[in-house]
């Protein structure tokens, strides 16, 4: 088999590939393999593999293949002809060894960003065919071990951290009890039937970012929303199972998420900022369960605050002076085309503008998305390495006197902290929530 | 409270004032109302740190630190979760428990209110208490509880196993169970969700995954022969105490029964599955395509179809008739036996029968506006607020519970004055 340039890049040991490889007999690999190439994928996968031609276009979109100085085994259709054709050629006849390479290239090696599918003059999407490979790892047992633990996480409390129903709950009314320090009659309403507004986080929030709950629940009181927060599980928007390929469990999460917000009588689900779970409940979840579109609309933390912001129901009281420069998140922006709401928030809240570039859909992924990050420590420098580009990128903003990296999404927030600590960029990196708790006019307390 | 044959069906309009409270308090929370319409109560914060309930214009007795989650029970009595020196409970018309806890949420109640139910955690331990007696048997972590229909059988899925953190591997030997009353079963599953108590109370189903991969139901602990891709929540059927699901085989879905095919149709989803009250029917909500939704009624699907969603299948007291909710191009609909009303709404709720299962009326709202419809007819009030419509026993009148103009509304009407 072809060489994975993974090989030398994860000098630690992931036990949840190794125990995984360890299990797995060739029969078992081929019938997996069989299972999702005929039962699973249909005329999509055949179209990809029947259509391309090898023509390589596609590599310069990926930050992977541009940071290893264009070592074709990184380059999107270097990993299709690493993992997927290969499998198709030996009719699943491959070896676990193959299969544990087969994941660290389909899941630490891609961030399903899906730029490349721009660069390919028939729109090939790597990154689906990425995700039937990981599918098939999933299958077999063969998944880092803390991304796995994450959908373990998912799979017993319905977010991906952990969090106890009790917890949950009392994270809301501690930040609301904070959060009475800024308007003193603010209130987190909990499990209001009939609000116009579920408001949905991600189970990192509760755990380790509630300030971000109390900045969102400042901004809808200001704003005179009428909301609610679940006091269910259902809250947590996040997927790890999307990204894992246990598409069951996605399944799963996402009718949870959905029926909360039926049972709560909701119009809509206003959700924080974050990229990957807006996928997973805009577009790959909601669909696995048979539902077109979300049957509760759902709407991304950019466009609800260019919608306060467009309708003056939030008013800024003193612009952001420093300069500041823009992330697109590959979901949001180049999945769920938010790049004009982005820029007027930003516009809207901040003094000094800078664009970094190539930007909007066609920007650098963080390197972080696609569940790369929540593989753990073992893969951070393969992150890191792997998006010298981006750090280029950064440099080359910076340059032009933007001090503060804003980015709406907390896979994009976490990589880019990354990046930004170890090639010593020097940015302050924000959520656009923050700067617009920091700048609205607020009631005095 | 009294049975709905003892409640006042003759006093055609009772008014209590609401809007005024503002004035008595810091703030005033969302209204809750009685089942027979007549207390309104809510959440009001007397001064910093401290809460109460309002009722009827009268607070409580005692105020306490926290006041979250009011509700009335079927049975009228009024409960809220409550906390005083960091400790919570659930106080019951203004009285707490003598139990306290760490934590307490998610109160429950039996079908007559008599039994009420509550998750909660103390030390870090989890289990359920169940009208003031908590379980025995407490656990590391808890989640999916359920209280049986009679309420005298309290159920969850509980964590019986230790596990390290990011210990993956100990975690698929299996560390879940599910308890009845607290008592675990013996064997362990990867995952256990959804339970279903037999109207018996001496079975208990729910929902396993054996492996990451193998999903079937097991009944008091023994799961099927067979195992599907996935699984949604069991149901009994109250005729014989036997047990269907939704199971899924090569991407498509079915209800199977005892691990066996039950019915004939595949279907790209198929969920909610409820049983008629004597047994007799079955319905789910299905998808018959992607984004092709309706109700399934022993497997035949309904001709009517909603491209967002379906939800909320109900049966007639009889058996007879179903009524659900569907959404289409933004707009939710009441369906009846396969027949639309007329109206589009902004939302809707479950449809409520009338004894007889003659009539169906639901509480719909549109463009902020809350009003009912009867069997396609709409009244021509409008309020703030309302709540589900209830028919008197002999399903010849109609109560309706709003708040209009800052007042809350109990009003008697005959059917006939909108029904025709
Ligand atoms: S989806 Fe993104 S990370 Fe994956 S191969 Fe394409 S460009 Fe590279
Ligand atoms: S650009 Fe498209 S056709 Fe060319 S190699 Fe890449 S995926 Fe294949």
């Amino acid at each position: 088999m072809t060489e994975s340039a993974s090989k030398d890049k994860s000098k630690q040991l992931d036990e949840g590939l190794e125990r995984g490889m360890a299990a797995l007999t060739e029969a078992k690999i081929e019938k997996a393999i069989n299972r999702v190439l005929t039962g699973e994928t249909g005329a999509r996968l055949k179209a990809y593999v029947e259509t391309c031609i090898h023509c390589g276009l596609c590599s310069e979109a990926c930050h992977y293949f541009l940071s290893h100085d264009r070592d074709p085994r990184y380059s999107p259709v270097g990993k299709v002809k690493q993992t997927l054709w290969e499998m198709l050629k030996k009719r699943g006849r491959v070896s676990p060894e193959f299969i544990k390479q087969a994941r660290l290239i389909s899941s630490t090696q891609c961030n399903l960003c899906k730029r490349c599918a721009m660069y390919c003059p028939f729109g090939i999407d790597v990154a689906y065919l990425m995700l039937v490979v990981r599918r098939i790892c999933h299958l077999l047992g063969v998944t880092p071990r803390y991304i796995q633990d994450t959908a373990h996480s998912h799979s017993v409390n319905m977010n991906q951290m952990w969090v106890k129903e009790d917890e949950w709950i009392d994270t809301l009314q501690w930040q609301e009890d904070e959060a009475r320090g800024d308007l003193p009659n603010l209130r987190i309403p909990l499990e209001k039937e009939g609000a116009e507004i579920m408001y949905s986080v991600i189970g990192p929030e509760p755990k380790f970012q509630a300030q971000l709950i109390y900045q969102a629940a400042v901004i809808m009181n200001v704003a005179g929303l009428d909301w609610t927060m679940p006091a269910t599980p259902g809250w947590d928007n996040s997927d790890m199972a999307m990204f894992t390929g246990d598409n069951e469990l996605m399944g799963r999460l996402k009718r949870v998420h959905f029926e909360t917000a039926m049972r709560l009588k909701v119009k809509k689900i206003v959700m924080g900022e974050c990229g990957h779970a807006f996928r997973s409940v805009y577009d790959v979840g909601n669909r696995w369960l048979g539902w077109r579109m979300p049957p509760i609309p759902i709407v991304h933390a950019i466009d609800f605050y260019y919608d306060l912001l467009k309708t003056g129901r939030l008013k800024v009281a003193k612009k952001f002076e420093e300069p500041v420069t823009l992330h697109d998140p590959c979901n949001v922006v180049r999945g769920g085309g938010l790049a004009d709401k982005a820029r007027y928030v930003v516009n809207a809240l901040c003094e000094n503008f800078i664009e970094m570039h190539p930007n909007r859909e066609h920007n650098i992924c963080c390197c972080a998305g696609g569940g790369v990050i929540n593989a753990g420590p073992p893969y951070k420098m393969v992150r890191i390495e792997g998006n010298r580009v981006k750090a280029e990128q950064l440099f080359a903003v910076k340059a032009k006197g933007a001090t503060v990296l804003i980015t709406p999404c907390h896979n994009c927030h976490s990589g880019l902290e990354d990046i930004n600590h170890h090639y010593h960029i020097g940015f302050e990196i924000k959520f656009l929530g923050d700067i617009l708790y920091e700048v609205i006019e607020k009631p005095a307390g | 409270m009294k049975h709905p044959e003892q409640w006042d069906w003759d006093s055609l309009r009772k008014e209590i004032p609401f809007a005024s409270w503002q004035g008595q308090f810091k703030w005033v929370e969302e209204p809750q109302v009685s089942p027979d319409g007549e207390s309104v109560a809510a959440i009001v914060n007397t001064g910093e740190g401290e809460f109460n309930v309002c009722i009827n214009g009268a607070t409580w007795e005692t105020p306490f630190e926290k006041i979250w989650h009011l509700r009335f029970a079927p049975d009228g009595r009024l409960t809220a979760i409550v906390s005083d020196s960091g400790e919570w409970t659930l106080a019951v018309d203004g009285r707490p428990w003598e139990n306290r806890f760490g934590y307490v949420w998610e109160p429950r109640f039996s079908a007559d209110g008599t039994s009420i139910a509550v998750k909660f955690q103390q030390d870090m331990r989890y289990g359920m208490a169940v009208n003031d007696a908590a379980w025995a048997t407490t656990f590391a972590n808890m989640t999916c509880a359920t209280l049986s229909a009679d309420g005298r059988r309290s159920a969850a899925a509980v964590q019986v196993a230790d596990f390290g953190e990011a210990d993956i591997f100990a975690f698929q030997q299996g560390t879940f169970s599910a308890a009845l009353d607290g008592k675990p079963w013996e064997r362990r599953f990867v995952n256990v969700w959804n339970l279903a108590i037999s109207p018996d109370g001496r079975k208990l189903a729910a929902e396993v995954r054996l492996t990451l991969y193998d999903y079937t139901i097991a009944v008091n602990g023994e799961p099927w022969g067979q195992t599907f891709n996935c699984v949604w929540e069991p149901v009994f059927d109250p005729r014989d105490g036997s047990v269907l699901a939704p199971v899924r085989q090569a991407g498509q879905w079915t209800l199977a029964r005892d691990g066996s095919p039950a019915w004939e149709r595949r279907f790209i989803q198929l969920w909610h599955p409820v049983f008629s009250p004597d047994g007799a029917n079955l319905a789910a909500v299905v998808a018959l395509s992607f984004g092709n939704w309706t109700v399934a009624v022993n497997g035949t699907p309904w001709r009517s179809t909603f491209n967002e969603l379906v939800s909320d299948a109900v049966f007639s007291p009889d058996g007879k008739r179903v009524a659900a909710i569907g959404k289409k191009n933004g707009f939710y609909h009441i369906i009846v036996d396969d027949s639309v009303w007329p109206q589009a709404f902004d939302m809707a709720w479950a449809p409520v029968f009338s004894p007889d299962g003659r009539l169906a009326a639901a509480r719909v709202e549109k463009k902020g506006k809350y009003t009912f419809a009867i069997d396609g007819r709409l009244w021509n009030g409008q309020a703030e607020a309302a709540w589900d419509p209830v028919f008197s026993p002999d399903g010849r009148k109609i109560l309706f519970r709003t708040i209009e103009n800052g007042s809350y509304l109990r009003r008697v009407l005959p059917v006939s004055e909108i029904a025709g």
